[in-house]
């Protein structure tokens, strides 16, 4: 093998609109040899991959955002515009730009084109979705086009690894410019009107003599349209893949979660019977691999979650999804757009609110941070699983609905009831500011690639382990320790954790959490609980097992609790873990989205406060209604 | 049902009128973007530009929401873009007879 080239490799840029196959084109030439990570400062993904061509020349490829224009309006194109600019802190200018655009839509995709051709950078023009457009019968001269546009063309499919071997060529060829250009002082004025009715012009002068010319009348898309956002018939299908999308996050879940939970659960027995008792065994057995397992068992929910969300995206579904529910959101100052970082939240609030990145209006963006962690996250579930399996009884209901599946809806409705109300709060109490646009693209159907779709649930799997991996295990560790130092004293007769740490840290708690009716134990699990939500089933389960003289954690937690909490108490953690802050994740997120520390602040004093209030009703009006019984 | 005032400042011509007042699938052509009142922000006209809402370029109402007619798909040339009303509102067009094929 040749040695690879040493020194700085030459740095690409993929530029193009939003929705022109740019991502799908930056999955083929990096394969998996992608680095996913965020622009310094913001919230903005940043992708980049390497390449190495046919003669092993290493190339660096950054995946810019989406962009309509290098004028930004959204946080996203504004990271566009400085890369391309070289004025972007930590980024280095790219040495070469790769245009995308769509060959179905150069009406819309060449004025970015004629934008980028002023920058004076070395670039050339992908042609892509050649394929689809050839289909649709558009067949465009690419020499005529590199011929009017005086920069390079050529044609890709982004689906297929065949489709960039041109681009991969050109990437490869001798017009590449060395690393070691100087750099090239970026000038860009902002278009006028009157700019871009001139570009204009000159994209109908060049589709005029390169046949892309036409404009179909009714097309596949506007047919599926005429039924997707039909007043009537538009809402009941989003109503129906909403529901089959729950479903499948259920009940497909299910069998790989108990897999993942028993096969924990025998390691864990394995473990204890193969090692020695000592401080060790408690660490590795009680507290790592009893919290850990307890959080892993969720990577079926995300998987098979993120993995609709993806393909809902891919095919074009989303922002149809989001076009019919403009109006409602509207209601309560909200745009369309936030349904899709609100839907991801559903998930986790993390991606949500890092999905917000799409609205443009700062007001708007920020209301939807504030109440995305009010979605009910996938690490709610296993709370809500516990304690609504230990208490709720198995009834079936008229209609044969299932009484506990009517409680678990409940509280995703509270959550959603609670947002609103919140939502609306926020947008009277703030004087708008800007417009409240919606102006969203609602690319045509296309089907889904396998290829997109393995990659973004890989890398969705990822994020989710490293988190798994790194703080969850921390904190795993930490709360063990403080459960279990100092040791009982000698001759000491309550439960070990009494008298550690987190025993003298729950009898504080206890006071300040009696009037919402939780004990010591729940006040312990609690503080873990800050960290992650799910851990609070795992510290729980800790609290439990190391108070108790077994060594069973997870299956001997729903009798244990069913036996120890009363009702009120259990329908108040419920109605705390609809509304309570806990997770410093999503706070730190907020944090670094929002630039500032009043935002998260804000948030935790509000969600607090809701929680409080409404475990303290939940639990009154319980006890009162019981009592009465 | 929710009416618009065009008080459009730029090129009122005789036969043109708000996006929003076109019918659905009528075919039309962009004939100018001018706001719609006094508060309508710059950046919007500038942004609805950007998206290929230029003179001369062919549009269409594709769909239309079901609580006040809100909000609208529209096929911009070969593009589609959902529409708040006042979005819309700032479009002029001048609807064409229907081609016969």
């Amino acid at each position: 093998m040749d040695p690879l080239p040493s020194g700085p490799s030459p740095l690409v840029a993929l530029v193009g609109n939003p929705n022109c196959g740019k991502t799908a084109l930056f999955n083929i030439l990096t394969g998996s040899r992608q680095k996913v990570a965020n622009y310094a400062g913001v919230t903005v993904e940043r992708k980049e991959g390497s390449l190495l061509t046919p003669s092993r020349k290493r190339v660096r490829i950054l995946d810019l955002p989406g962009a309509y224009s290098l004028d930004p309006l959204t946080p996203d194109e504004q990271v566009t515009a400085d890369v391309l600019l070289g004025r972007r802190a930590g980024e280095t200018q790219p040495d070469f730009i790769v245009c995308v655009t769509d060959a179905t839509n150069l009406r819309q995709n060449l004025r970015l084109v004629l934008s980028l051709k002023r920058l004076g950078l070395p670039m050339v023009v992908a042609l892509n979705m050649t394929d689809i457009a050839r289909r649709k019968g558009i067949v465009i001269d690419a020499q005529r086009l590199s011929l009017e546009l005086g920069v390079p063309v050529v044609e890709t499919v982004g689906v297929k690894t065949k489709g960039v071997q041109a681009l991969i060529k050109v990437l490869d060829g001798t017009a590449m410019p060395v690393p070691a250009r100087p750099p090239t002082p970026a000038t860009w004025s902002p278009l006028s009107a009157a700019d871009i009715e001139h570009d204009q012009a000159e994209v109908r002068r060049v589709l005029g003599l390169v046949g892309g010319d036409r404009i179909d009348g009714v097309t596949f898309s506007d047919r599926v349209d005429s039924v997707v956002l039909h007043p009537v018939l538009g809402p009941l299908i989003l109503a129906v893949i909403l529901f089959l999308v729950f479903q499948a996050v259920f009940s497909w879940a299910q069998w790989p979660m108990n897999a993942i939970r028993l096969g924990v659960a025998a390691f864990g027995d394995w473990l204890g019977a193969a090692l020695p008792a000592s401080l060790l065994k408690g660490l590795l057995v009680d507290g790592i691999l009893a919290g850990v397992g307890s959080v892993l068992v969720f990577l079926p929910q995300i998987i098979i979650l993120f993995f609709f969300i993806l393909v809902l995206e891919d095919t074009g579904y989303l922002p149809r999804a989001a076009f019919l529910l403009d109006r409602v959101m509207g209601a309560v100052g909200l745009s369309g757009r936030a349904f899709i970082p609100l839907l991801s939240s559903f998930a986790c609030a993390i991606p949500g609110i890092m999905a917000t990145r799409t609205i443009q209006n700062p007001r708007d963006r920020l209301a939807t941070i504030m109440i995305a962690p009010l979605m009910t996250c996938s690490a709610r579930l296993p709370v809500y699983a516990l304690i609504i399996g230990a208490f709720i009884p198995h009834r079936t209901l008229w209609g044969g609905l299932e009484l506990q599946g009517v409680v678990l809806f409940g509280l995703y409705i509270l959550g959603v009831v609670g947002a609103m109300a919140v939502a609306f709060v926020i947008k009277r109490g703030a004087a708008g500011s800007g417009f409240h646009a919606l102006m969203l693209e609602l690319p045509a159907y296309h089907w889904p690639n396998l290829r997109n779709l393995a990659l973004g649930l890989w890398q969705r799997v990822e994020i989710f382990m490293s988190r798994v991996g790194t703080i969850i295990l921390a904190l795993m560790v930490i709360l063990w320790a403080l459960s279990s130092f100092p040791a009982p004293p000698p001759g000491a007769t309550g439960p070990p954790i009494q008298y550690s740490i987190a025993g003298h840290l729950g009898a504080w708690l206890a006071v300040v959490f009696a009037p919402i009716g939780f004990n010591w134990q729940i006040s312990i699990a609690l503080v873990p609980g800050l960290a992650a939500r799910e851990v609070a089933v795992g510290a729980l389960g800790t609290v439990y097992a190391l108070s108790a003289t077994g060594n069973d954690v997870s299956g001997a937690l729903t009798p244990l609790i069913a036996q120890s909490w009363s009702l009120p108490t259990a329908l108040s953690l419920l109605a705390w873990y609809v509304f309570a802050p806990q997770c410093l994740s999503t706070l730190a997120t907020v944090k670094r989205e929002t630039n500032s520390w009043r935002y998260p602040i804000i948030m935790a004093a509000y969600m607090f406060g809701l929680a409080y209030v409404g475990s303290w009703i939940v639990f009154r009006v319980s006890t009162a209604l019981i009592g009465v019984a | 049902m929710l009416t618009t005032s065009p008080a459009g400042q730029a090129h009122p011509g005789p036969t043109d009128i708000s996006l929003n007042d076109l019918g659905l699938g009528m075919p039309a052509r962009v004939v100018s973007i001018a706001a719609a009142d006094a508060s309508t922000p710059v950046e919007l006209g500038r942004r609805l530009a950007e998206l290929g809402f230029l003179p001369g370029e062919a549009v269409r109402v594709v769909a239309r929401g079901l609580m006040a007619r809100a909000p609208i798909a529209v096929r911009i040339g070969t593009g589609t873009f959902a529409l708040r009303l006042f979005e819309a509102a700032c479009i002029r067009v001048c609807p064409e007879q229907p081609q016969p094929a």
